[in-house]
């Protein structure tokens, strides 16, 4: 009965990372008509990108949801989105549609990072704090930046060309075709090492899913642990949404069924469960999109659907906590 | 010893705690007592550095809460709190694991399973330790919470009313389980009660509170009188000795 919290996991953990590993392969060689020499790393690089975003959307999603003791709440839905659509809508209010198109691809991504990472540094600064009340003030916080950030966009979409409007449009849609190989290489090493530096922190995390006086009371340094892995859930989010554009529902999706699958309160487990799983639906959702639609449909929209009624699915079975 | 100095909780103009000068000695189980916002809990996690204090300073065997590090107190004072939920998927094995983390960081030793075992036997929670601590009821997850405070092994282990929720069978079973706890082994047991008769029965020491001040400290004897009792609680009572323990009748 002992190891039956000890060897499912690793269990579950294995047939995961099979799945993830045969979606990666179908996905380099389904319908592969023409040299192997384009398609590998033109596929390639898109794989590469389908697998950064959903281990940097779901080891975040994770972490975020131990710190803040609520598997319902993620960073995305914590006023980023928002804030991401308000950069690109500020962009090319200032430099027009050309000036858009035009830009640095490297910059605006570098812009985008820096930028989102301190918002998200300043906000959840409220959950330092060590009043009881933190962490509803955070959710406030986060909800009403959000409606600011989207008012200030909604104000200048009514300001710009109608054109103009169509280019930011496509945009602000996740978008995993059109990813700048440039950015890949600065991207694999922002997530790797935030992922390096949150594995050392896995033993926290797990006495940090206790909640905040166990934690303490089991003798971790609440706030600078809490300030290192938030600083690091930043980043991850910065890096995953300036590279494909925002995928809301996603991380809820994943760290929700990582629960389900894992039947443990191990992050060792959980993280690299969530990680897996998120491969392995986005790496199959494109081949969906690709082979099936014809790339007639976004994956995000896809994405969007299932895991908005995961949500509500949550939302409706228990109370959020 | 657990000493506290001028300890003083402010929120904005409301005063929680004014000034408190208190000794808990070594050893035996001390409760504190008191009525509704007394400031009991506030005491208990500012001595256990849970809420910082606006004012004064507070040590635990000489060792000052405010700046002494996180992880080395851990080694000496457990805190268990009211209120207890867990959003994880966590057994009661799992639970009573994390009760070593301050000696093992996570990774359980030979020694560190062999305390596990002891407290889940403690507790007389083996049939249950595979069980996930969300399907149990209120009075075993109590006691799974208590048992990962006792694997913790420190000198001191301090509950904010333990006996919350719990029924007449496993509020006394509980009471003599702390008691137990510091005669068998050794603990300085400090607990926020409500009853003031598990109080009377059970503690080598009251401190009784009001209005974010000690009132009175001492042995039973001494502070279950009815006057006392009329200055802290405002009620009028009476108190019989029913088998050698001073009981407050206060029912009408």
């Amino acid at each position: 009965m002992r190891d039956h919290t000890r060897t499912r996991p690793a269990a579950v953990l294995a047939v995961l990372a099979i799945a993830a590993i045969i979606s990666a392969l179908a996905y380099m060689t389904i319908g592969a008509r023409g040299p192997w020499s384009f398609i590998l790393p033109f596929r390639g690089a898109k794989l590469a990108a389908l697998v950064l975003v959903a281990t940097a959307v779901a080891v975040s999603t994770v972490t975020f949801q131990t710190i803040a003791n609520n598997r319902i709440l993620t960073p995305s839905l914590m006023g980023f989105d928002a804030l991401y659509a308000l950069i690109r809508t500020a962009t090319l209010f200032l430099l027009g549609a050309g000036g858009f198109a035009a830009l640095d691809p490297r910059l605006a991504f570098a812009v985008n990072v820096v930028l989102m990472t301190g918002f998200a540094s300043l906000l959840y600064r409220w959950l330092l704090t060590d009043r009881a009340e933190g962490l509803h003030l955070l959710l406030l916080v986060g909800v009403i930046a959000g409606v600011f950030f989207r008012s200030l966009s909604n104000f200048m979409h009514r300001l710009v060309d109608p054109t103009d409007f169509l280019v930011l449009q496509g945009s602000l849609f996740a978008n995993f075709n059109a990813v700048d190989g440039r950015l890949l290489a600065v991207s694999a090493v922002l997530v790797a090492g935030a992922g390096v530096a949150l594995w050392r922190l896995v033993p926290k995390l797990d006495v940090l899913a206790l909640g905040r006086d166990h934690a303490v009371n089991l003798g971790v340094d609440y706030r600078r642990t809490l300030t290192v892995a938030l600083g690091l859930v930043a980043i991850l989010v910065s890096v995953s949404t300036a590279l494909v554009g925002p995928v809301t529902f996603f991380g809820l999706l994943v760290a929700n069924l990582a629960y389900l699958a894992i039947p443990s309160h191990r992050h060792a487990m959980l993280l690299p469960a969530a990680a897996l799983l998120a491969i392995s639906m986005l790496v199959s959702g494109q081949i969906v999109l690709e082979r099936v639609f014809g790339l007639d449909a976004a994956l995000s929209m896809v994405i969007e659907f299932v895991g908005g009624v995961v949500f509500l699915v949550l939302l409706l079975r228990k109370t959020p906590r | 010893m657990i000493e506290t100095s001028g300890v003083t909780k402010a929120y904005g103009d409301a005063v929680v705690l004014d000034g408190v000068d208190l000794k808990i000695p070594t050893g035996g189980l001390t409760s504190i007592i008191g009525p509704n916002g007394a400031g009991k809990s506030t005491l208990l996690s500012i001595i256990s550095r849970l809420t910082p204090m606006t004012s004064g300073s507070a040590w635990v065997d000489g060792l000052d809460v405010s700046r002494t590090p996180t992880d080395q107190l851990a080694r000496r004072l457990a805190i268990l709190r009211q209120e207890n939920h867990i959003a994880a998927r966590v057994t009661v094995r799992d639970l009573v694991s994390f009760g070593r983390y301050p000696h093992s960081r996570g990774r359980l030793t030979f020694e560190d399973r062999a305390h596990v075992d002891q407290a889940l036997r403690f507790l007389e929670l083996e049939p249950l330790a595979d069980r996930f601590i969300d399907e149990m009821s209120g009075g075993q997850r109590q006691r799974a919470y208590v048992a990962m405070v006792l694997a913790q092994d420190t000198d001191y282990v301090l509950l904010d009313e333990p006996l919350n929720n719990l029924d007449m069978k496993h509020s006394a079973a509980m009471m003599r389980l702390l008691r137990r706890a510091a005669d068998e082994l050794g603990r300085t047991v400090v607990v926020v009660l409500h009853d003031v008769n598990f109080a009377s029965c059970y503690s080598d020491c009251i401190v009784a509170m009001r209005d974010g001040r000690v009132r009175r400290s001492g042995p039973p004897e001494e502070i279950v009188q009815p006057e006392v009792i009329r200055e802290i609680y405002d009620l009028d009572v009476t108190v019989h000795e029913i088998e050698g323990h001073r009981t407050v009748f206060f029912y009408r």
